[in-house]
């Protein structure tokens, strides 16, 4: 067993686990911040993504003994401190950026991630940045939608493509 | 899904790292950036006794120049890599590779050393380092050699690495003025790994290397002889590829994957700056 500590949220967390314990387990299991959604385990589907000192990693491709020392943001800690919608969040549910829901969470990690390193995205580069994050519901015309609404622009300019 | 329990270790220098390696009768496995490690764990195809994590080694971390040579740290991130002027200028053919590896989250984690310590077969970066001609330098408890790209890949997922060794460091020689590189890969999804890949480099003699082709990344000597008599025949060069050995896979058999290693050479070999 190891001892590990970490922000998570903003909120220091400590806990003992074995070895093996993924980040996506640490945070779901021993934090029950159920969020953070595991769809294949095995770094394909995007849907654990989480923020590891402000770096977008696959959380079920990191041991929670790695991120000891780190801060977490997970889709818990995306919304605005008053507990209303983020930018983002809100974009997602006025361009219908969501269907099941089940990837959400780590599309909403990814687009904060491209948003910081590139504010006005053009339609090709939200699609290259998220091409690691698979939506079942192939909703993907609304989540490229939604992520031109968070960043300001213009969703009807999009063409399909 | 869960990896089969391991006793983890966390080492803060490099030599504290190497003695645990060197310590151990058990099966120990270094782990890098674990993107594709830890999915191996998951799935049970691999389950090592002792995981030695080094990501708490600094020293194995950062680029530097080195007598004609850049010189990139085992654990130097891609993201990393591909934020480097350093690399961008100096190791064209690498920085031409990195937007093909994966996706954005697992380049912030997976490392360049991680990558020719596995050697997948289908994964660009040991094709850069043998187009490149560089070599990787290893240190274990007692020792430390630097291994030539020609000499490193053994066989599937076999290296000259030891298991009591690290690499330590990927040495990639600095490109000068009219070299010339090309990269290409043909994949279903971008971003996946490669049915078929080249990396080329004209510096100034041709250097072809192909992934996704076989066990291990692969030289096309034959086509590189065309090319250094006459680099305008590229008709030849695609000819000589006959002489290649290419294995079938599940993306198609010998033949067809010998006819997207032509398209892919003409296309790299188009795309060359």
């Amino acid at each position: 067993m190891t001892q590990v500590s970490m922000t998570v949220n903003g909120e220091a967390v400590s806990a003992e686990v074995e070895g093996r314990t993924l980040l996506s387990d640490f945070l779901r299991g021993n934090l029950r911040l159920t969020g953070t959604h595991i769809g294949c385990d095995t770094s394909q589907c995007g849907a654990c993504l989480v923020h590891v000192d402000g770096e977008v990693v696959k959380s079920c491709t990191m041991f929670a003994a790695e991120a000891a020392g780190t801060e977490v943001t997970t889709i818990e800690g995306m919304a605005n401190p008053d507990g209303s919608l983020s930018a983002i969040q809100q974009a997602f549910q006025d361009q219908h950026g969501l269907q099941c829901g089940f990837c959400t969470p780590g599309m909403v990690m990814a687009t904060a991630s491209l948003l910081k390193e590139n504010p006005k995205p053009s339609v090709a580069e939200i699609r290259d940045y998220l091409e690691g994050n698979i939506c079942r519901c192939t909703g993907y015309h609304n989540i490229i939608k939604a992520v031109l609404a968070a960043s300001g622009q213009d969703v009807d300019a999009m063409v399909a493509g | 899904m869960k990896a089969q329990d391991f006793r983890y270790e966390r080492p803060s220098t490099m030599d504290e790292a190497l003695a645990i390696l060197a310590d151990t009768d058990q099966e120990a496995q270094p782990l890098a950036g674990g993107q594709s490690l830890m999915p191996m764990m998951n799935f049970r195809l691999a389950a090592p006794d002792v995981l030695v994590d080094l990501g708490g080694v600094p020293e194995l971390s950062g680029i530097c120049e080195d007598n004609g040579e850049i010189v990139i740290g085992a654990m130097t991130r891609y993201r990393d890599l591909m934020a480097s002027e350093m690399v961008a200028r100096d190791v064209p053919l690498l920085a031409a590779a990195l937007p093909h590896i994966a996706h954005p989250a697992i380049r912030n984690r997976g490392t360049l050393g991680g990558s020719l310590a596995l050697s997948d077969p289908a994964a660009e970066s040991p094709a850069v380092l043998l187009a490149l001609g560089g070599s990787v330098d290893l240190r274990s408890a007692s020792g430390q050699r630097s291994v030539a790209a020609d000499e490193f890949f053994f066989g599937l997922y076999e290296t000259a690495r030891q298991p009591e060794e690290l690499i330590t460091a990927v040495r990639l020689p600095k490109a000068a003025p009219g070299h010339r590189f090309g990269f290409y890969e043909i994949t279903r999804r971008h971003g996946d790994y490669a049915m078929i890949g080249v990396a080329v480099a004209q510096a100034p003699d041709w250097r072809i290397a192909f992934f996704s082709v076989a066990g291990t990344p692969l030289r096309a000597t034959d086509a590189e002889a065309v090319l250094n008599a006459d680099a305008s025949d590229i008709d030849a060069a695609v000819a000589a590829l006959a002489s290649l050995e290419i294995d079938g896979d599940r993306h198609g058999d010998p033949a067809m994957k010998r006819h997207l290693a032509g398209v892919a050479l003409r296309r790299a070999i188009g795309g060359m700056s």
